[in-house]
């Protein structure tokens, strides 16, 4: 915990619209096909390993790369191959998409089984296999993550219920009809990375979910639960280990270098299941809402599964969509149609109607330092927004733009509507191009 | 559905604040000091400050249109605060061709000809109210004496600084409860302490601003007074100083963004003010003092910018 006197990080209080949060989550039934991108996490694309035509089976190995930064890739349906396209992510990267014409049938792959895990090395190899990558949005695959240079210097675990995203609620859902998993990964990672102390971090407006974790680990030596004031982004990573152990992750270092290893609820609690079933990352979680959605609800779904189907699922537009997105309303990245496929990484899609997305022009700065109030990294997001545009890249080294983890704090509350957060992405590209 | 989608950089969710909500609210802490200057001074108060809106509302719409500026700003009703600001800084009985040219200059040469909104270096009701004081000496002090509106006889035409400054004995001036009550002789807007406040705090309230530059401005004029062996509660409520510290010195386009900045740049106010009260010529020095530190501001700013949280220094 941060000391009594050191300074707390900004943030800005957004609306919750936590509208599911009484939705236990559903499991749809098992779509006619689904588009399994060969690039689902942060790193490099997987190769795929069928051919159009093949038989694929729930959680047989579809794709993977030799690259050092990279998670394999399973499949989370019983059918065959129809299809190998290029795909470009939302984020405008390239890679290879698998499409597989379902047989309803789900038979299970006979590679599937509990793996034996009696050392670090197991479960490292556990998670590699499990194509486990970080859930709560980045997509960093865990088995790096688990695998800290320094482990002898990592002694905390940090697990991220914050959920401060607007509307979703799948997480908070997972802590409270999935505690026993994630309680059991926790114990398994403390165990084999043999740290001491882990704390759950959980924002104030889900108390339900705040009982059930301090309720699950009473008598967990080393572990506790911190509730933490709701207040975006809480649940951003640098964010969440100052607020659990008050150690603040230097630029361009990982938090393995501050002693801490901080995964997502939904990460760790998938990890214990795979331990347990043996079955890959081959479903998610996830939260449909939005002003479109006729009936917002928690499901849980194959990966690859298409939007629209997944809408349908929720019984279907009920008003025209004009945007959709794929996670929350402040980081979320939207998608131009709903055939688009769900990802390892998605928690959230949501359809905005009209009303949810008025643009409203940008107009000039007027220098009210709201930005700077709002950015939990105390920088300077006006002054950056005027280097960009000027060109200054010098100037944008020297106000660290790196260091914008893209919350978007700055824009929620920029009177002037500036696009900050993209200004910020911009100038980190234009940096990235001058060296 | 194979219509497409509105795409759009994250985030989706805005505050709903806007330049021109901000302005209204400025305008909105401002409307009752401008029903008091109704009561001290007359429908002439009024008249002043309508001229002054209208003429900055229209130099602003005119001059984005004259230069084809492809957005017209007029909508984020700042010429309203600019122009209500600067009648505010004005004696009653002003010609109102002379309030017309305040606004001409405050409003096209400090804020336009310098890019509009945000870009100007200095207040441009400030710098309004300078140029009438330097070009038109005689009419920007001749101080008519409030019209007892409110049941109360009326006091001396010149303004409470003046009568200090000369040398007169406090008993000369009005009691302090119609020094609060803005009962004296002065700008139009500047008299009624208590409007002013009340102004004040409910934009610290609204987050429109911090309390930071009022608070440091007003406790260095008490300390500086002090020390200068003036009487300190005078000095606070009979010039322009807490009509400046609220409203005037926290014009966002011309004073520091931080927390400590506002703190630098409200004691540079409060001690210029206080040296120009004690030692110039001039009774009055508020307004110079905020255009002064106007112009310290972006060094101010690139001193006390803060400390990125996990920036390493290279």
């Amino acid at each position: 915990m941060p000391s009594l006197f050191s300074k707390a990080l900004n943030g800005v209080s957004v609306k919750h619209c936590k509208n599911t949060a009484g939705s236990a989550a559903v499991r749809m039934p098992v779509p006619e096909k689904v588009v399994i991108p060969m690039l689902q996490h942060m790193g490099a694309p997987c190769e795929p390993l069928v051919k159009v035509k093949d038989t694929v089976t729930v959680g047989q190995l579809l794709g993977d790369s030799d690259a050092f930064l990279s998670a394999p890739i399973h499949s989370s349906v019983s059918g065959t191959v129809t299809a190998i396209d290029e795909f470009i992510t939302a984020g405008g990267d390239k890679c290879k998409s698998i499409t597989i014409t379902t047989d309803g049938q789900q038979t299970v792959c006979p590679d599937v089984a509990p793996p034996v895990v009696n050392s670090r090395e197991d479960l490292i190899k556990a998670a590699r296999n499990c194509g486990l990558v970080g859930l709560g949005g980045a997509g960093f695959p865990t088995h790096i993550k688990l695998n800290p240079k320094n482990l002898s210097e990592v002694d905390t675990l940090v697990v991220n219920g914050a959920e401060c995203e607007p509307f979703i609620t799948c997480d908070m859902r997972l802590m409270l009809d999935r505690t026993e998993s994630i309680v059991g990964g926790i114990k398994t990672v403390m165990k084999y990375l043999e740290l001491k102390t882990c704390v759950i971090g959980i924002e104030s407006n889900k108390p339900e979910a705040i009982e059930a974790m301090t309720k699950a680990v009473e008598g967990l030596p080393g572990v506790s639960v911190l509730t933490m004031k709701s207040s975006y982004p809480k649940g951003a990573e640098k964010v969440i280990i100052y607020e659990a152990t008050g150690r603040v992750v230097e630029e361009g270092k990982l938090p393995a270098d501050a002693g801490v290893i901080a995964m997502n609820v939904a990460t760790i609690s998938k990890l214990y299941d795979y331990l347990q079933t043996g079955m890959p990352l081959v479903e998610k979680m996830l939260t449909i809402d939005g002003g479109s959605i006729a009936e917002p609800k928690n499901i849980i779904a194959p990966i690859g599964t298409l939007i629209k189907d997944m809408v349908a699922f929720c019984g279907g537009y009920k008003s025209e969509p004009k945007k959709l997105l794929m996670g929350g309303p402040m980081m979320g990245i939207c998608v131009m149609s709903d055939d688009f496929p769900l990802l390892k990484n998605n928690n959230a899609i949501l359809a905005f109607d009209e009303a949810q997305c008025r643009t409203v022009k940008e107009t000039a700065c007027i220098r009210c330092g709201r930005c700077l109030r709002a950015c939990p990294f105390d920088l300077a997001p006006a002054a950056m927004d005027k280097a960009y545009h000027m060109g200054n890249v010098d100037k944008l080294r020297e106000l660290k733009v790196n260091l914008c983890m893209e919350c978007g704090s700055c824009s929620y509350v920029c009177p002037a509507h500036r696009e900050l957060a993209m200004y910020n992405k911009l100038g980190k590209r234009l940096l990235r191009e001058a060296k | 559905m194979s219509n497409l989608k509105v795409v759009a950089p994250s985030p989706h969710f805005r505050s709903g604040e806007t330049t021109g909500s901000i302005m209204l609210s400025v305008v909105a802490a401002l409307i009752p000091a401008m029903v008091v200057s109704f009561l001290v001074f007359g429908p002439r108060a009024l008249v002043l400050e309508a001229v002054c809106v209208a003429a900055s509302v229209l130099f602003e719409y005119l001059f984005r249109v004259i230069m084809c500026k492809r957005d017209n700003t007029v909508r984020d009703c700042s010429a309203i605060v600019t122009g209500l600001l600067l009648a505010f800084n004005l004696p009653v009985g002003i010609p109102l061709w002379m309030a017309v040219l305040g606004c001409a200059v405050a409003i096209i040469v400090t804020k336009q000809l310098f890019g509009g909104i945000g870009q100007n270096f200095a207040n441009p009701a400030i710098v309004g109210r300078i140029f009438l004081l330097v070009s038109f000496g005689g009419q920007m002090t001749s101080w008519a004496a409030p019209q007892g509106y409110l049941g109360v006889d009326a006091v001396s035409g010149a303004t409470p600084l003046a009568v200090l400054k000369s040398g007169a004995p406090l008993k000369e001036l009005p009691d302090m409860l119609n020094m609060l009550l803005g009962i004296r002789g002065g700008s139009v807007g500047e008299t009624c302490i208590i409007a002013l406040v009340i102004g004040g705090i409910f934009l610290i309230w609204k987050k429109v601003i911090t309390a930071t530059t009022p608070v440091v401005f007003l406790l260095t004029i008490v300390v500086l007074s002090l020390c200068f062996g003036l009487n300190p509660a005078y000095e606070l409520v009979a010039g322009g100083a807490v009509l400046g510290a609220f409203f005037m010195a926290t014009d966002y386009a011309t004073s520091p963004v931080t927390e400590s900045g506002k703190v630098i740049f409200a004691l540079g106010c409060g001690i210029i003010t206080m040296l120009i009260r004690a030692f110039g010529s001039y009774p009055e020095g508020v307004s110079f003092s905020i255009l002064l530190m106007n112009i310290m501001t972006p060094h101010i700013d690139n001193l006390t910018r803060k400390k990125p949280f996990g920036g390493v220094v290279k």
